[in-house]
């Protein structure tokens, strides 16, 4: 339901199709850590998913009523001792498709601030081609 | 889209098509279950073919790693077929591209397993 909200709002919002998918992505990764780590599947406990678009960029931010996550554990997946593990790729590969990734421990819960700057890539194109 | 798998035999190597979505409470515990089931069955040359996989998310990367492990650790051999650039974007990102052995074309790929 995120992924394809994102989806949606990243179309309208002017990214071309690739980013599109990597945002979506994105969204979807941290909806599963907040309904699986954060929330560890309580089904009393809710997720919260706000979009903004701005003109320089798309923001969105996902909570949840977790524990709260201490990013200094998160092991790095790229880790040789790490590298063929099961899981732990998610918050890497939210990392890898935004921008900007914040993450703020809420005391209760989490919240990931997700940017993507809006012409990004062809500002970076503009400058290679300099 | 639900994930679906079929499987063929060509010679001693099973090929497994699989198409749809790879990701959390969709296509990983479908794949979860085909491996095994094969692993079960004895087969030790696994290939699957992601050719008509639309999308995957961490746990389906988790997923092919795991699969991966499974069939080594039995002293068999699971390969990859026809990525699709979002698949293999997802492996370059992840470091798994150069774990993984990973085919373009099936006959070579077949060929390519261990006596």
């Amino acid at each position: 339901m995120a992924e394809r909200k994102a989806f949606e709002i990243a179309a309208h919002s002017g990214f071309e199709e690739e980013q599109q998918h990597h945002i979506a992505m994105a969204v979807r990764e941290a909806a599963v850590n907040a309904v699986l780590h954060g929330n560890a599947y309580n089904p009393d406990k809710k997720f919260f998913v706000a979009y903004e678009k701005t003109p320089q960029a798309l923001v969105i931010t996902v909570t949840d009523q977790g524990q709260g996550l201490d990013e200094t554990l998160i092991p790095d997946p790229l880790a040789p001792e790490n590298l063929m593990k099961q899981s732990g790729r998610g918050i890497f590969l939210i990392r890898a498709f935004m921008d900007e990734v914040t993450i703020r421990n809420m005391h209760p819960g989490t919240e990931i601030t997700l940017v993507k700057h809006v012409g990004r890539e062809a500002a970076n194109a503009k400058e290679e081609l300099k | 889209m639900t994930m679906k798998t079929s499987n063929r035999q060509v010679g001693d190597v099973t090929i497994v098509d699989l198409s749809g979505r790879i990701t959390l409470g969709e296509g990983s515990v479908v794949l979860r279950e085909t491996v095994q089931d094969l692993i079960s069955k004895g087969k030790g040359k696994i290939l699957l073919n992601l050719g008509d996989v639309t999308y995957i998310d961490s746990s389906g990367i988790g997923e092919l790693v795991s699969a991966f492990t499974s069939v080594r650790n039995k002293g068999g051999q699971l390969k990859l077929l026809n990525l699709t650039k979002k698949v293999h974007d997802l492996l370059q990102i992840t470091k798994l591209y150069t774990v993984f052995d990973i085919r373009n074309d099936e006959a070579v790929a077949v060929q390519s397993f261990d006596a």
